[in-house]
């Protein structure tokens, strides 16, 4: 009889891990985010009204995944029209983050407050990367 | 039964009387006192706003105000508090007798025509949200007087530490009221603040 008990213990053991896993998937991805990118484009993704663009809902960002990782590292000037909005506020680079944990910043706002984004990979990201136009 | 039943009845009433009346409490003066001992109002000043227009303390008269300070560029904690500012613009906007107040702490680069750009994005409402610049030691001495901490520092990301508070100020220029400016629950409670002052000045009306 035991080893029934038991069994039942590591399959309800094994799935409530698989939920908390699934709870909070992208978590490096979301402290950096919140780290690096929430004061201005707040925690929920919506930005500052005429200011900030949105990141959360924001065709912009559906549409230029492979530019992504450049702007995240070299930041970002000039007009850029999202959800129909021109924005004209400069973003400074972010420097600090390495390849990979862009990629996981990329993957969490693509997953976040509603986005269905896709995934970039690992491999796309660094090939981005490295093909900037630094202007 | 009876008489516990009055009893409480009277017990509900005096809950009742406690309650509205913790409502209609006043908010402290937070000003400091001169040597006498009389609350001393928030000093005057000359500045001008995104419209060119002259913003002293007499464009405040009679008002209650939330003063703050910012800088358009600040990559660290001004949008947070340009939101929670608009916040408290939307739940005042049919009330004229709430107005805001946002300096610069960046004179150089926030020049009229950009404050003007910046207040029109965010959709802050012509005469009653006020964004001005002025000369730099006088934005710094305000920051002091409302109880804000401005320091430019080289060594920070943006170029300054800033405390990034809210101030409430009532229509005799005494402080009544502040509150973290980068805290949605902070500046909560600091909006009831602010609806507690202005049911002050009502009551004040009244009597007169």
């Amino acid at each position: 009889m035991k080893w029934k008990t038991l069994l039942l213990s590591i399959s309800f053991g094994t799935l409530f891990i698989l939920a908390s896993c699934r709870d909070d998937p992208y978590k490096q991805g979301r402290i950096l985010y919140q780290n690096f990118c929430a004061s201005c484009h707040m925690d929920d993704g919506s930005g500052l009204a005429g200011n900030i663009p949105p990141l959360a809902g924001a065709d912009y960002v559906a549409q230029h995944q492979e530019a992504l990782a450049c702007i995240i590292r070299y930041g970002m000037e000039g007009e850029v029209v999202v959800n129909g909005t021109t924005y004209n506020n400069p973003m400074e680079g972010i420097g600090a983050l390495s390849d990979f944990e862009i990629t996981n910043v990329i993957n969490y706002i693509n997953h976040s407050w509603g986005n269905d984004y896709g995934y970039m990979t690992y491999g796309e990201v660094k090939k981005a990367l490295a093909n900037c136009s630094e202007d | 039964m009876r008489p516990f039943s009055k009893l409480g009845l009277a017990l509900s009433l005096l809950l009742l009387f406690s309650t509205a009346c913790q409502q209609q409490a006043e908010l402290p003066i937070l000003s400091p006192k001169d040597d006498r001992g009389s609350f001393l109002p928030v000093p005057d000043f000359s500045f001008v706003n995104q419209d060119s227009m002259p913003v002293s303390r007499a464009t405040f008269a009679g008002k209650a105000y939330v003063a703050d300070f910012f800088f358009t560029s600040c990559p660290t904690i001004c949008p947070v508090m340009a939101q929670q500012m608009l916040r408290i613009q939307r739940h005042f906007s049919g009330d004229s007798r709430l107005l805001l107040l946002s300096h610069t702490i960046d004179p150089g680069r926030d020049t009229v025509p950009r404050l003007k750009t910046y207040a029109e994005n965010l959709g802050a409402i012509p005469g009653k949200w006020h964004f001005v610049t002025g000369d730099k030691d006088s934005l710094y001495d305000m920051a002091d007087d409302y109880y804000n901490l401005v320091v430019e520092d080289q060594n920070l990301p943006d170029g300054f530490d800033h405390s990034g508070r809210f101030t409430l100020v009532g229509p005799k220029g005494y402080i009544r009221s502040y509150c973290n400016g980068t805290s949605p629950e902070e500046v909560g409670q600091f909006i009831k603040d602010i609806e507690t002052l202005l049911h002050e000045m009502e009551d004040a009306t009244a009597q007169h």
